[in-house]
């Protein structure tokens, strides 16, 4: 491995471990948005890309992905990307394991096509793990997820919707 | 050929903006806690493509504009949104109709931009096709629930599609800039989005108990520049804040 080589893997560590404003168990790596971390010319500039167009957590989370480059001694860039675009698969499997153990139901692999959106889901409860549970809501706290309630535990819940 | 892309690009922008911002207006008004969440977060997905849209159309411009520029610094008259985004929010049937006829054009709309020539183009419409997927079948389980629902609740849907439908025709017209911007095969062809966005409408109508009207009179302009005096008042409240700070950033 070459120097170079070394100080990528340093500078996408350093980026990697950013958590996400949002949902801070996970970080941006779990959530499968930091797409890469390339040293060019002396400068190491990470690739994020928007979970949701529209998701007001972009600007935070590219600033504090440009802040932890800095941190670790790198000069840095952050460069938006939409394509290829983002869908839940991105998603590590750790993302979705802490997902679940921070109580908020993981969305279903396999949900990336528009259609899927229609059918009809079972989502499990993070708390008990009972499937009977109904949704309250299509739309949460933040653009990417769901309200749900569980009927045998009768706790409500957030679900991270498949896109 | 870019001059025409930009006209049209900021067309698309605008129908984005307008209706993002007449959603974000029902937060902390909206009957039920979910529905206070939900609209804010469709306004979200709209002003979230606008931006991207400003940003592109401005760096292709290549003026120095840019999305706060684009959105906040031009008058009414140069806002070339469609007449059916900028309609009031009236009441929830109206809110909801206006939601379900916009939606029902951008979904195949969107799907036949993923084709475009233009590669920042197809990005932007590959997230928005999801986004749009979800604010159609929540508008329809609105138009539905109202439409056949208690007398009062019909008789409101009724009234929204007297008041909206008129305004849907625009949708399917290509001013000349986005019709040179089409022939190039840079964006889709408006007309041609009419037997997807009927077929979507029409099953929602069936379901909801509507009359499907026969004949409107059509009400265009909004591409011309040519608005309705609600869109005025919208601007003022949205530009305010940055006309009387001039450069401010967060």
């Amino acid at each position: 491995m070459s120097v170079t080589d070394l100080s990528e893997a340093r500078a996408w560590e350093a980026a990697a471990a950013v958590p996400d404003p949002e949902i801070p168990v996970l970080t941006v790596a779990d959530l499968g948005i930091l797409r890469g971390v390339s040293l060019e010319g002396g400068v190491a500039v990470a690739r994020v890309t928007p979970t949701y167009t529209g998701c007001p957590a972009v600007l935070a989370i590219e600033l504090a992905v440009e802040a932890a480059l800095l941190d670790a001694g790198f000069e840095a860039r952050v460069v938006r990307v939409i394509s290829p675009p983002w869908t839940t698969d991105w998603i590590t499997d750790a993302g979705r394991a802490k997902l679940l153990a921070y109580g908020i139901a993981p969305p279903a692999k396999g949900g990336n096509s528009v259609r899927a959106l229609f059918g009809e889901t079972v989502v499990a409860c993070p708390r008990c793990g009972s499937e009977d549970t109904e949704k309250l809501s299509e739309f949460g706290s933040t653009p990417c997820k769901a309200q749900y309630r569980c009927r045998a535990c009768l706790e409500p819940f957030d679900h991270f919707k498949c896109i | 050929m870019s001059e025409v892309f930009v006209t049209a690009l900021l067309e698309l922008a605008d129908d984005h903006l307008v209706l993002g911002h007449r959603l974000s207006e029902w937060c902390g008004h909206a009957p039920m806690l979910e529905e206070d969440l939900a609209l804010p977060n469709m306004a979200l997905d709209l002003i979230g493509a606008a931006r991207g849209l400003y940003a592109y159309a401005g760096s292709i411009e290549g003026n120095g504009r840019g999305e706060d520029d684009l959105a906040y610094l031009r008058g009414e008259r140069e806002y070339l949104n469609c007449l059916l985004v900028e309609r009031e929010n009236g009441d929830f049937a109206q809110t909801m109709l206006r939601q379900l006829y916009f939606a029902g054009f951008m979904e195949p709309y969107w799907q036949a931009a993923m084709a475009s020539r233009d590669e920042t183009l197809r990005g932007i419409a590959a997230k928005a096709v999801k986004e749009v997927a979800y604010h159609i079948r929540h508008a329809a389980e609105w138009v539905v629930r109202l439409g056949d629902g208690t007398e009062e609740s019909a008789r409101h849907m009724a009234e929204a599609v007297e008041e909206l439908h008129r305004f849907t025709d625009e949708l399917f017209l290509s001013s000349p800039a986005a019709a040179a911007a089409e022939a190039a095969g840079l964006l889709p062809a408006r007309a041609e989005m009419r037997g997807a966005w009927e077929a979507t409408l029409r099953a929602v109508f069936a379901e909801a108990r509507l009359d499907w009207p026969d004949a409107v009179w059509p009400q265009k302009g909004g591409r011309e520049g040519a608005h309705g005096e609600g869109l005025g008042h919208l601007l003022a409240e949205m530009q305010s804040l940055h006309r009387a700070h001039p450069g401010a950033v967060w």
